[in-house]
């Protein structure tokens, strides 16, 4: 009985990763059709934020909800306006910068801060399920996937800013005619999604080691959950973080992470041979 | 005058010629650490070539042609360890990469998956492929007398031995002219297939696949042999950079590969083939100078160059050479004599 | 009318871009006709950069100290540094120019067996002297090279029981998934039942898993008495973070092979999350003798701002700088087969991490073993064992009966 409410954690604790790291990448591959191949290295300077600060006497969670998606957001800004601007429409183009942008922040990162800098441990202890003992962590984790689809979702569908947005992604040339300036939506998201990165980079780096490379290893699983996920940013993040996670993690816990891990991608195969514009491409096309 | 064909052949022909210029000199000209060097980059050309005959003139994008390069390469490896000689392991390697691309060209195209889709299917087949050869430590996993050895990979693969010198490895100079005179014929090869109609038909599916299809063209099946084609060049590619290195690791089947090679045919230009060609040069020989510094890091110097090159050189490397050279020589009031040679 | 210009600019575009792209490398090392050149490939970018700039670091420092001893044979050593950025193909390259092109009299460098098993053929061809001064799973049988590190059967077959006889007999070990991980977890089960123990079970992860959560709650569920980790890379540091963060550190203890073992993790893990993890290696900074703090010292002196990450990586590469110079002062002559049969001669060398000799059988190196605990960033040395043997390379190799071997043998428990 303890070992299955385990199991139930853990398989959120993978759904929830999954969240975390490809919110940011869906909301600016979802809306702007740009590949930022970046975005593994824009978690890694929200990581390295909350250590640094951290390291200065920030109180950590300040570290984590305010600085770190602060920090990263408004260097997202920089890069959209120096660089991304130029590509819209270039998908491919976008790609090949965002690659060099990657390559430039490892290396900037490495000979700026070092690449063994102290990092953090997690503000929490153990919590006690009757023999096992799960991190606290874990469930905060949980909650802050639950908090990021929540707020886009919210902000999406309910607010004007998530109607502007909306409408910028799907026709901005009338947006501009009814008086909104496109260039600022545009520049504005894709500062969202960068803090979103920033934010998530936080949220793991306590559990994390936080080194210049860190985004790497995060990038192939978002990217792909993004895209089997589907044009839609909540939905389609959403079910394809649920459906790769769950199988995952459920084969992780059955046989080990090695069939674990390849399995993630073997479902991500088939869901985009079975739906080939993504999850959201066929189903659930209206929602956001 | 020179006919129409002909005219479609000029840039080509140049080309080619001199590519045998470079096979029939450079050995005679360079020594034996350069004659290495250029190999590499023959090898490179050619695996680049793969993605741009399927990318610039077939309209796929695929995220995982190095899934090709390595299975060609892992396929070589055991074929040549087990049969003791090289020609039909290169053959074979060819082979099993045009089936296994036709298997998953089935796949993918026959499940109507196209651009950002496709380019994601690939990658994860490409990093399936990864992960599980890196799993292949143990003595459990051997294919006849060759073991697959995981994260350090295969050793000891054997040195090509010319078709009709079989069990003579080659010198450094021959294995340079062999392979340039393989990229040679492949580009050769490729260009007429771009000319004929089965390379029309190719083109016009990636300028608009609804309307071929209105025509009557069954864009399944074209693209499937593109792809194939592109499967067996990177395949081909793979086993002569097994035997160039003597030497096959699971690192050929990871993102960084994949990633390398769509810069090279970006970077080089897409739409042409001898573009990526120098995409690869360009780049590889770039890393190579860098490392031979220690100015700055180099990620740092590779990362700005390739935002610079998207920024400011959007068509490629190639393309804006050429159009540039086009320019000036307008400029210039030239000429535009056909029968000039 | 475009279009044959554009034909012909192509012809031009052609010509200058192939013959551009096939000129000739500059060679940077314009090297003088009295200089002795020492290779060095160590990844200085990329994601072993960690582990390859102390080492670069210690090998000038060593090519200094030797200059202003007066040199080699009359002549000054020069350092010709390339930098691989982690990538195969480009070791590759760089190994063949140290060959061929800039005639190194020695090569060091090399960090993962991938990294090694792409130069030392490559070396062993050209026959220039490789020394691979890092830890690795064992096995390599090739008389051109001298591997310094320790192997599993130095180390491990030391560790475990002595953290058996600390804390208990049932083992569970998690082990990065591949060959060094899996070679390794092989020979602590064989050493965990040689001493009566058990392993509960061997898991293997991926070198890029970051999550361990369902492991945690395996280990949990078996009750061991230690957790032997065999954990590499920055993926799996999350792993003693993630532990730490369960609540677990003070509930099971864990052992490693690896960790720390090139000065990393002790950096990046807090304290409170590194405490208590005990290893074993041939070298801590840590160690209490004369010369090992003189060495030190040295290291501070010379690299005052930020000093390198100092552990089996970097002092071995010192070691072996010192052994080929060495070397080449008893023999007189930079030629590689006299050197090779003055290091073959058994003669033992002091060195800050104690005492190394290399067997001529395998040359690798017979060198003291230590075991430590960590605490707040400090090694705490408990057991020091002497001249301990490469048995697990002695097992498949034996270079007086093949002294042409070229080979990296996987070393088998079956």
């Amino acid at each position: 009985m303890d070992f299955s409410l385990v199991v139930a954690i853990e398989l959120l604790r993978e759904v929830a990763g999954l969240i975390l790291i490809a919110t940011g990448l869906a909301i600016i591959f979802g809306m702007m059709r740009v590949i930022n191949i970046a975005h593994g290295e824009f978690m890694m300077l929200g990581g390295y934020t909350v250590v640094l600060t951290t390291k200065m006497g920030v109180n950590i969670w300040v570290a984590i909800l305010i600085l770190a998606p602060l920090a990263v957001g408004v260097f997202g800004i920089v890069v959209e306006r120096l660089i991304i601007r130029h590509l819209y429409g270039r998908i491919i183009d976008s790609l090949l910068a965002t690659w060099g942008l990657s390559l430039f922040l490892i290396g900037f990162v490495t000979v700026v801060f070092g690449n063994t800098v102290e990092g953090v441990s997690t503000p929490f202890s153990g919590f006690a399920i009757g023999q096992y003992s799960v991190a606290i962590y874990t469930f905060f984790l949980i909650f802050a996937a639950v908090a990021f689809m929540s707020s886009v979702y919210f902000t999406l569908r309910y607010t004007q800013a998530g109607l502007i947005a909306r409408a910028t992604m799907q026709n901005p040339d009338m947006v501009e005619c009814l008086g909104v300036n496109s260039k600022i939506v545009y520049m504005t998201t894709f500062g969202i999604g960068a803090a979103f990165a920033g934010l998530a980079g936080g949220l793991l780096a306590p559990i994390s080691g936080v080194v210049p490379g860190m985004g790497a290893l995060l990038i192939g699983k978002a990217f792909i959950t993004v895209v089997t996920g589907g044009a839609a940013v909540v939905a389609g993040t959403l079910s394809s973080a649920g459906i790769l996670g769950t199988i995952s993690q459920a084969v992780t816990f059955a046989t080990g992470p090695v069939f674990g891990d390849a399995t993630l991608l073997f479902v991500a195969l088939i869901l985009l041979r079975i739906l080939p514009q993504g999850i959201t491409g066929r189903i659930f096309t209206r929602s956001v | 005058m020179l006919s129409n064909v002909s005219k479609d052949w000029r840039g080509a022909g140049f080309v080619t010629i001199l590519g045998v210029a470079i096979l029939i000199f450079v050995p005679i000209l360079f020594d034996l650490f350069e004659v290495l060097q250029m190999t590499k980059y023959v090898v490179l050309s050619l695996f680049a070539l793969s993605l741009a005959y399927i990318w610039g003139f077939g309209g796929i994008l695929s995220f995982g042609q190095a899934g090709f390069f390595g299975l060609g390469g892992y396929v070589f490896a055991v074929s040549a360890i087990n049969m003791g000689e090289t020609t039909v392991p290169f053959l074979i390697a060819i082979g099993a990469c045009a089936l296994f691309a036709a298997a998953l060209g089935y796949f993918m195209f026959y499940g109507r998956l196209s651009d950002v889709y496709l380019g994601v299917v690939t990658l994860v087949v490409t990093l399936i492929l990864w992960k599980l050869i890196n799993h292949t430590a143990g003595p459990e996993y051997i294919i006849g007398k060759a073991r697959l050895g995981g994260f350090n990979g295969v050793p000891s693969i054997p040195i090509m031995s010319l078709p009709w010198q079989p069990g003579q490895e080659m010198e450094p100079a021959q294995m340079f002219q062999y392979f340039m005179a393989i990229l040679i014929a492949v580009y050769v090869l490729l260009h007429a297939l771009i000319k004929s109609k089965f390379g029309r038909v190719a083109i016009s599916i990636r300028e608009n696949e609804i309307r071929t299809s209105l025509l009557g063209y069954d864009v399944r099946l074209y693209k499937l042999c593109i792809f194939s084609i592109g499967g067996a060049v990177g395949g081909a590619a793979g086993a002569m950079w097994a035997s160039y290195q003597t030497f096959v690791d699971p690192n050929i089947f990871s993102l960084e590969w994949s990633a390398k090679c769509l810069i090279w045919v970006m970077a080089g230009g897409v739409g042409t083939l001898f573009g990526p060609i120098v995409g690869v040069l360009a780049l590889e020989y770039l890393s190579f100078q860098l490392g031979q510094t220690a100015l700055m890091n180099n990620l740092i110097v590779l990362g700005t160059i390739l935002m610079l090159l998207v920024l400011l050189l959007p068509k490629g490397l190639f393309p804006t050479f050429r159009d540039l050279v086009v320019k000036l020589w307008r400029r210039r009031g030239g000429s535009t004599d056909e029968g000039a040679p | 009318m475009k279009r044959e210009i554009s034909r012909r600019s192509i012809l031009k575009g052609a010509a200058a871009v192939g013959a551009a792209g096939s000129l000739p490398m500059i060679p940077f090392a314009a090297q003088a006709a009295d200089e002795i050149i020492v290779g060095g490939l160590h990844d200085l970018s990329g994601f072993i950069d960690f582990a390859g700039i102390p080492m670069n670091q210690i090998m000038l420092m060593a090519i200094e100290e030797i200059n202003a001893k007066g040199g080699l044979l009359g002549k000054k050593v020069k350092g010709v540094v390339y930098d691989p950025q982690t990538n195969m193909s480009l070791y590759s390259q760089y190994a063949t120019q140290l060959a061929l092109k800039d005639k190194a009299a020695v090569v060091m460098g090399g960090i993962t067996s991938a990294s090694r098993e792409t130069i030392r053929p490559i070396l062993h061809r050209y026959k220039t002297l490789y020394f691979y001064n890092t830890l690795y799973e064992g096995g390599v049988c090739d008389r051109n090279e001298i591997s310094l590190g320790t192997t599993p059967a130095q180390t491990v077959e030391k560790l475990v029981p002595y953290t058996m006889g600390l804390w208990g007999k049932k083992v569970y070990t998690i082990a990065a998934d591949y060959n060094y991980g899996q070679i390794t977890a092989a020979w602590v089960k064989r050493y965990v039942e040689q001493n009566g123990g058990e392993v509960v079970s061997t898991d293997f992860f991926p070198l890029d898993v970051t999550n361990f959560g369902p492991t945690i709650s395996k280990i949990q569920g078996a009750k061991p008495d230690m957790v032997m980790s065999v954990l590499v890379g920055t993926g799996h540091l999350g792993f003693y973070n993630q532990w730490a963060a369960a609540g677990m550190k003070n509930e099971i203890p864990i052992a490693s092979t690896t960790f720390g073992a090139a000065g990393a993790e002790l950096e990046i893990l807090k304290p409170e999350v590194a405490n208590g993890i005990i290893t074993s290696y041939g070298y801590y900074p840590s160690i209490d003798s004369p010369a090992n703090k003189a060495w030190v010292a040295q290291v501070n002196k010379r690299y005052p701002e930020k000093t390198p990450l100092l552990s089996e990586l970097s002092a071995f590469t010192w070691e072996g700088m010192m052994i080929w110079a060495d070397a080449v002062r008893t023999a007189g002559s930079l030629d590689r087969m006299k050197l090779i049969e003055v290091m073959e001669s058994g003669k033992t060398y002091d060195m800050p991490s104690g005492q190394c000799a290399i067997d001529p059988l395998t040359h690798h190196a017979i060198r003291d073993v230590y075991i430590a605990d960590l605490k707040d960033k400090t090694y705490i040395i408990k057991k020091k064992f002497s001249q301990v043997q490469p048995a697990d390379t002695q097992m498949v190799c034996n270079l007086k009966e093949t002294p042409n071997a070229n080979k990296h043998y996987e070393i088998s428990l079956e």
